[in-house]
């Protein structure tokens, strides 16, 4: 047993007034949950203390919620630990995690205050209903709708079951592994700077509705996904959503999938992506290295120097770049005419340019995807395996992908 | 830590080389005073930031097991100065270190330029940022032997860049789990003050600067204003990409966010630098577009003091 403060945002809309931080004294095994503690101080200190949970063993996804700033599930993780990363960040910066945690007050906030509490907040990107329940109507549920969480497939039913080769079905056992808990709309940082951003629930959930061989709208949904302006290159590529996923779904992974299906179907999409990555590509079989004004000119404009015609878009994003290279120009940073038109820069010296388009060329024919999720690393240990098949069990078929 | 010399095979990446020489420059003089030895990568190709595997994962891996590959071939460890660069390189790294056949499949693509990138043994060959090294390698008291100008009364903002912080189990955490507080170790023993703030280690903005050009500037605009308000003096990063957004960018991101902004961000190699006594100048910060100048008056007032 140890003891552990534990430090709350709390908030009751009945009250009238705004949220307020509570500190509470817990005692507790360090293996046992953060939810755990938070249990124990409702039944000890204070019965209204309001939190969502069920299971308690990360299968339901009820208890999501930000322990010292990272979004999680409150029975996932262990207090011990969350003792450890509150003292770290402690050491590191001079600054609690209770001190650089939003700047609310309330009472007793200073009073009595432990050195280096465990900070836990209600989830990000969603409204708060009271203390660290979270309305996972407005945001979370209602973007898993948006993108059509359902099969859609043509043609007369069959009398039974649709049959599928089980293979085919691998691609998306890690998408299904999603249990909706929200950790990783509450960690999105495209979505802190744009509410509207589909999000990396919603989409990893896309992804499982597109790489379904029985779906029979692949094309309108990748077309519908692409063409919204906050869908799939919306998305910031911060890897928060990965770090916050309790079942290893990498919703970024499941977009970057979205955005590689789109590419080969050619669509264009409003916010210039699609260019934007085969600009990249393309320059780099060229050239090596990048040439950023090159970069910029062909993700707007591709072959502007042949016959396409920019869009208006285009123009106007362009337009708007010039005073960032003024600037640039102004302090020396841009001043070379490699920097300044696009396609000077150089290439790699000495036959090592034609090294890099070979690779291309073999990888062209492979275009292979290789996914750890799914094909595991080599000479794990037994142990583990097993470990990891209990871990994926809600996703349905993965036992057997495990393997 | 040792004292015997450090010696990597570098890769400075494209953006150091393009719209941030200074950071390539201010490196190159910081290895120098520190006896870092440098064995540049010239031959080496951009580490796709992502976006080539975005488009194409087997290409993207077979491109970085040509960089590894190369710098393998010096016999040497590799090291970076760019955030994006460490994560678009860890990710594929970690494909190629998972399995044996993908990694044979991978290097026939290169045997014929007589290349192999051959998994290291645990603690062997390894892919540092500068800022991993330092901390890791070349010891923070090594370190603060070197100093020669604290950075005292200077109010330093961390920001890391997130390829650099997630995903933990990608980047090498389970090793060293105190990769997302090096910035703080070494602002502190360069004589700074860290000033703790809400973007630290949030995204700057970046890769979508041309795709959803607002969301991108609302993040670079609220960070930058974020430090403002803790009281930051600059802000250091081991990110181009992030310096092109929170710097280059800054004038832009504060039409966004509604509000004047003007914070100098510096490049790691930068702040470094100028704790060895190098000046601004030779440091390339008068390349920078947010001013650099108050970060010089704090410095001129800190060793008056």
């Amino acid at each position: 047993m140890a003891e552990y403060t534990i430090k709350v945002r709390r908030f009751q809309p009945e009250s009238g007034e705004g949220p307020y931080w509570e500190e509470f004294n817990v005692d507790l095994d360090p293996s046992l949950s953060v939810l755990d503690g938070l249990l124990q101080a409702k039944d000890n200190e204070d019965g209204s203390l309001a939190v969502r949970c069920s299971c308690r063993a990360a299968i339901c996804g009820s208890c999501g919620m930000k322990v010292n700033g990272q979004s999680t599930l409150g029975c996932k993780t262990q207090i011990g630990e969350a003792q450890e990363q509150a003292d770290k960040m402690k050491g590191a910066t001079g600054v609690s995690a209770a001190e650089a945690s939003s700047p609310i007050r309330g009472e007793g906030s200073d009073l009595g205050s432990a050195d280096n509490p465990i900070v836990i907040e209600p989830m990000g990107n969603m409204p708060v209903i009271k203390d660290l329940i979270t309305d996972m109507e407005s945001t979370h549920w209602t973007k898993i709708r948006r993108v059509t969480p359902w099969l859609l497939p043509h043609g007369e039913p069959p009398e039974r079951e649709y049959i599928v080769d089980p293979e085919s079905m691998i691609d998306i056992t890690q998408s299904m592994a999603c249990i909706q808990c929200g950790a990783c709309v509450s960690s999105c940082l495209s979505m802190e700077a744009d509410p509207g951003f589909i999000g990396p629930a919603a989409l990893a959930k896309a992804y499982r509705f597109v790489g379904d061989p029985r779906d029979a709208e692949t094309q309108e949904r990748l077309h519908d996904l692409a063409e919204d302006p906050h869908g799939i290159y919306d998305c910031t590529h911060c890897f928060s959503c990965i770090d916050a996923c309790p079942k290893g779904v990498a919703p970024m992974d499941q977009i970057m999938r979205l955005r590689r299906r789109a590419g080969e179907e050619g669509i264009e999409d409003p916010n210039s992506g699609h260019d934007h990555e085969m600009a990249f590509v393309k320059i780099i079989e060229k050239k090596g290295t990048l040439d950023e004004s090159l970069l910029l000119q062909e993700s707007f404009a591709p072959g502007v120097k042949g016959k396409l015609k920019p869009t208006k878009r285009a123009i106007r994003e362009m337009l708007g770049s010039i005073p960032t290279a003024i600037r640039g120009i102004k302090t020396g940073k841009m001043r070379s005419l490699q920097k300044l038109i696009p396609g000077v820069h150089h290439k790699l010296p000495g036959g090592a340019q034609d090294e890099v388009k070979a690779i291309y060329k073999h990888a062209e024919t492979h275009n292979e995807e290789f996914n750890l999720y799914i094909k595991g690393e080599e000479g794990e240990l037994a142990e583990v395996d097993v470990e990891k098949g209990i871990e994926r069990s809600t996703a349905p078929a993965s036992e057997e992908v495990g393997k | 830590m040792s004292d015997e010399k450090i010696k990597v095979a570098y890769w400075p990446g494209c953006v150091s080389r393009g719209f941030t020489p200074e950071l390539h420059g201010s490196m190159a003089l910081v290895a120098e005073r520190l006896g870092i030895e440098l064995v540049e990568l010239d031959r080496a190709n951009c580490c796709g930031a992502g976006v080539i595997a975005e488009h194409n994962q087997e290409l993207a891996d077979t491109l970085n097991a040509r960089t590894f590959a190369l710098a393998q071939q010096t016999g040497l460890s590799m090291m970076n100065i760019c955030s994006t660069c460490q994560g678009a390189q860890s990710e594929c790294q970690q494909r190629l270190d998972a399995d044996s056949a993908y990694r044979a499949h991978v290097n026939e693509a290169l045997s014929g330029q007589g290349l192999s990138y051959e998994k290291g043994e645990e603690g062997g060959w390894t892919n540092k940022n500068f800022l991993w090294l330092l901390v890791e390698d070349y010891g923070l008291d090594r370190l603060a032997a070197q100093v020669k100008r604290p950075l005292s009364g200077l109010r330093v903002g961390p920001f890391y860049g997130c390829y650099i912080v997630r995903p933990k189990e990608r980047l090498g955490y389970n090793h060293f789990p105190d990769r997302d507080i090096y910035l703080e170790k070494v602002i502190e023993v360069l004589g700074g003050q860290v000033v703790e703030y809400d973007g630290a280690r949030k995204c700057c903005g970046f890769p979508v600067i041309t795709m959803a050009r607002e969301t991108s500037l609302r993040q670079a605009g609220t960070h930058v204003g974020d430090a403002i308000d803790a009281g930051a003096d600059c802000l250091v990063t081991p990110c181009p990409l992030c310096h092109l957004n929170l710097d280059m960018q800054q004038p832009e991101a504060a039409k966004v966010v509604n509000r004047d902004l003007g914070l100098a961000v510096l490049h790691l190699p930068q702040l470094v630098g100028l704790a060895l006594g190098a000046e601004p100048k030779e440091l390339g910060m008068s390349k920078h577009i947010a001013s650099t100048g108050w970060v010089e008056e704090r410095l001129t007032a800190g060793a008056a003091a």
